[in-house]
């Protein structure tokens, strides 16, 4: 193996930026055929090498080797004409544009004068997309895919060019398990015809099941390449982070309180039927299924932002309805959201005014907003949460992923919620910071909060829930206590496998 | 059916719908209202309808692809009114007295490029400094027009050539010189933006432009060309009008902008790129001059005009979200 020439070699690649050195001589080398995981924490320096790889940024130092010839990426259009495919973990689609506009965007097959070669798009986009047995066809607009079939015109993408090496940015993101298998089974074939490949994940299950080799960054720095068949979880944790990480089950130690939120029979027109569970104040319930199994429609439903068309919503006891997110924070719900950035924060407000933005209104002095008690709040929950920023100034954007949910968790508990739902806690924060969440959320349900925690993580809904609600299409499948679940039932219960065993 | 799909049906339909409209309704409120005792559908009156709809037309076509792009442009009212200055000016000129009536094209020429160059101008200035092609065409709207009054102050420039007035009175197969400027123009735009790699990277850029950039489109140069493009179809507009017309006077076009920019919309163009259609801009500036002829044709005034097509503007764009919310099952607000 060692004999093989690299499909794609970095050579003591740096790049500062005013103030930080965001890769500090960085060097590894993806062979022909092979899946190389890039691992590491965020800021660790992932994004920034991809960068370089991809020409956005150009390295101060070192170099990029493609197949022996040194290559220098000045724009994405150089590089991908060297043969470096990205696959973007952020969906770049133009969703008004058709699926084969959107494969072959920037290189759009020309007839003479400029004119678009229509029947050589569709015939190759055609061909690409029986090679993915997807279940569209090139003229369809991409805007009317679901995510997931959005994600494979993305792939698409990367089977165009005769591509030396391809980039998959954490691309599983948003696939359901049987579109994972399709996934996969694209990169196998890759491999199989000697593309390098480059697999970015914070997934270990996935790093493990289908890498042979992984290469650590922390701080910038480069900490080494492990073969993936020679090591383990902890081993890879340890060298991201510097320190070994807790996995465990979580065990409850204090007891649970009166039922603080029931639900009965509710249902939301097609995307969830007749759902029924309760949480207790101190209790975490994890609720967890695939992609669209209508889990964050009922938190959003919780939340007033959806209107339900059926069933009923008890808060201590009390029936309640709720219109709006202002009447679910008065009654003492509070949702911190899926997408951190897009609906939980304003990025370019201050610490401070994000942590108090629900409550500004009851925080004034006269006509005027009172500083000394947003600050005051702020500071408390700094505190409490131990949010590690510079002060209260700091714009909330230059934060980092887990302090910045730490902000929305503390803007939540300044209103003094009785129920608090968290969805997906951890997406793109890193593995260090995951765990401090995981403990975070342990805390706040032993003191007395209710919390709903909604993930696609199965480690993460394991390690958190006291119970675990099982969804598939729409539909609670089964209700787990933390004693009675395994992995394998869990999975059972969320691909609608073995028939609905409801549980209360 | 995929979802999505009724919307843009309708969004696709709904200006053709609205012209069928406007048609039945002033011709039978014609009968009651108007003063005249000629039908409102009378064929020489449509057949009028089209040739004032030139002016604003031609320009909606550079406007559309503007805005697919995702841009805007609000200097082409004042860009018209140097073209127009230009060409009347230069057919005067001592320099091209030798030439007779050859000079005509070598004016046309002349204007055609002034509004190139100054779109050209904008393309760069949005292309180069990254500033908001909004906040730009702002400034060079009000530079532009400060051009036009240090040109001949407050005077009109006027001058009448006769061979060009015969020529713009021309009508072909029935239809008015200005009318089939307009109809090529939206042919060929229209051409431009399905068809070549140009219109297509337009509009991939205004529907998601960091995609495009990583995909390597080159968004800069699009963009000027595209710039280069409303330029010169805003002097094609005034050369059309003021070969008739023969006297520019400098506030004229003024606003053009606006009533260019109101037809965009009103035919499905959205407001942050992406999405839009050539034919359905032609449209909508049928749409427009149909309500400002038919409104005048029952007896209404100017002012009252301009109320009912902002309301109906307004109207539009809230249908259109209507549609939209039903297709994607959108949160509250």
């Amino acid at each position: 193996m060692t004999e093989q020439i690299p499909a794609l070699r970095l050579e003591g690649i740096v790049k500062t930026f005013p103030g930080v050195r965001a890769l500090d001589g960085v060097s590894f080398s993806v062979l022909p055929g092979e899946v190389h995981a890039l691992m590491g924490e965020n800021g660790a320096g992932k994004s920034t090498l991809m960068k370089v790889l991809g020409g956005i940024y150009q390295p101060d130092d070192g170099r990029i080797i493609v197949n022996k010839m040194p290559a220098v990426m000045t724009s994405p259009l150089e590089a991908k004409a060297k043969g470096i495919v990205f696959i973007h973990q952020e969906l770049s689609l133009a969703e008004e544009l058709s699926v084969a506009e959107n494969i072959y965007l920037g290189e759009l097959p020309r007839k003479r004068f400029g004119l678009v070669d229509w029947t050589k798009l569709e015939a190759q986009t055609n061909e690409i997309l029986a090679r993915l047995k997807v279940g569209f066809d090139a003229k369809t607009r991409v805007g009317d895919l679901s995510i997931a079939n959005q994600q494979m015109v993305e792939i698409a993408r990367a089977l165009t060019v005769d591509s030396k090496a391809v980039i998959f940015d954490e691309p599983t993101a948003s696939l359901t398990d049987a579109e994972k298998v399709v996934l996969f089974d694209v990169i196998a074939d890759l491999q199989k015809a000697g593309v390098g490949i480059i697999y970015i994940s914070h997934r270990m299950e996935e790093i493990f099941k289908i890498t042979d080799r992984i290469s650590v960054l922390r701080d910038g720095q480069y900490r080494g390449t492990l073969k993936t068949a020679e090591t383990n979880e902890e081993e890879v944790t340890q060298l991201m982070i510097g320190r070994k990480l807790d996995l465990s089950r979580n065990v409850r130690h204090h007891e649970l309180g009166r039922v603080a939120l029931e639900v009965r029979d509710l249902s939301c027109g097609e995307l969830f039927r007749d759902v029924s569970f309760e949480v207790r104040s101190g209790e975490v319930v994890g609720f967890y299924g695939l992609v669209g199994a209508g889990r964050t429609e009922i938190a959003e439903t919780l939340f007033g932002l959806r209107d339900p068309s059926a069933g009923t919503i008890l808060l201590n006891g009390e029936e309640v309805r709720i219109h709006s997110p202002a009447d679910a924070i008065a009654k003492g719900i509070s949702l911190v959201p899926e997408d951190r950035k897009g609906q939980g924060l304003v990025l370019g407000m201050n610490c401070r005014d994000n942590m108090t933005l629900p409550q500004v209104d009851d925080l004034k002095a006269g006509p005027f907003v009172a500083e000394g008690s947003e600050i005051a709040i702020f500071d408390q929950y700094r505190d409490k949460l131990d949010i590690r920023t510079p002060g209260w100034k700091q714009i909330v954007g230059n934060l980092s992923g887990g302090n910045q949910q730490k902000i929305v968790i503390g803007k939540w508990l300044s209103m003094h919620p009785n129920v608090l739902i968290v969805d997906e806690p951890t997406r793109g924060i890193d593995v260090g910071s995951k765990s401090e969440i995981h403990n975070l959320i342990r805390d706040l349900a032993a003191q007395g909060y209710a919390v709903i925690v909604i993930s696609s993580e199965m480690p993460e809904v394991l390690h958190v829930s006291d119970r675990i609600i099982a969804m598939y299409s729409g539909q609670i499948t089964r209700t787990f206590t933390a004693e009675e679940v395994t992995e394998d039932n869990l999975i059972q219960a969320i691909s609608g496998i073995g028939g609905s065993d409801r549980a209360a | 059916m995929q979802p999505g799909t009724l919307s843009s049906f309708l969004k696709r339909g709904a200006i053709w719908g609205f012209i069928l409209l406007e048609l039945i309704f002033f011709t039978v409120a014609g009968e009651f209202l108007s003063l005249s005792d000629k039908a409102f559908m009378d064929v020489d009156n449509m057949l009028l309808l089209f040739k004032q709809s030139a002016p604003i037309g031609i320009i909606a076509m550079g406007m559309t692809i503007i805005m697919i792009n995702g841009n805007i442009d609000l200097s082409v009212g004042a860009t018209y009114a140097i073209s127009a200055i230009v060409l009347l000016d230069s057919l005067t000129w001592p320099i091209f007295g030798s030439l007779g009536d050859w000079v005509i094209p070598v004016s046309w020429a002349l204007a055609l490029l002034t509004g190139v160059v100054l779109g050209a101008l904008n393309g760069l200035i949005v292309w180069k400094t990254g500033v908001d092609a909004f906040i730009v065409t702002l400034g060079s709207m009000l530079g532009y027009r400060g051009l036009v009054f240090m040109y001949n102050g407050e005077q009109p420039t006027s001058h009448l050539n006769w061979t060009l007035v015969d020529f713009a009175e021309a009508q072909f197969l029935g239809l008015h010189t200005a009318t089939w400027f307009l109809l090529v123009v939206t042919a060929a735009i229209s051409f431009l933006m399905n068809r070549t790699v140009h219109g297509r990277n337009a509009y991939a850029i205004g529907d998601n432009r960091e995609a495009a950039v990583n995909a390597g489109i080159r968004v800069g140069p699009h963009m000027m060309i595209n710039f280069m493009i409303i330029g010169f179809l805003a002097a094609l507009s005034a050369v059309v009008f003021y070969s008739e017309s023969g006297s520019v006077n400098p506030n004229d076009g003024s606003l053009y902008e606006l009533w260019v920019i109101t037809a965009v919309v009103l035919g499905g163009t959205k407001l942050t790129g992406g999405a839009g259609s050539i034919l359905s801009t032609f449209g909508g500036v049928l749409a427009i001059q149909l309500l400002r002829k038919g409104l005048a044709h029952i007896g209404a005034d100017t002012e009252t005009v301009n109320l009912v097509i902002g309301l109906i503007l307004i109207a539009v764009l809230f249908l259109d979200r209507q549609l939209n919310i039903k297709g994607k099952e959108e949160l509250k607000i």
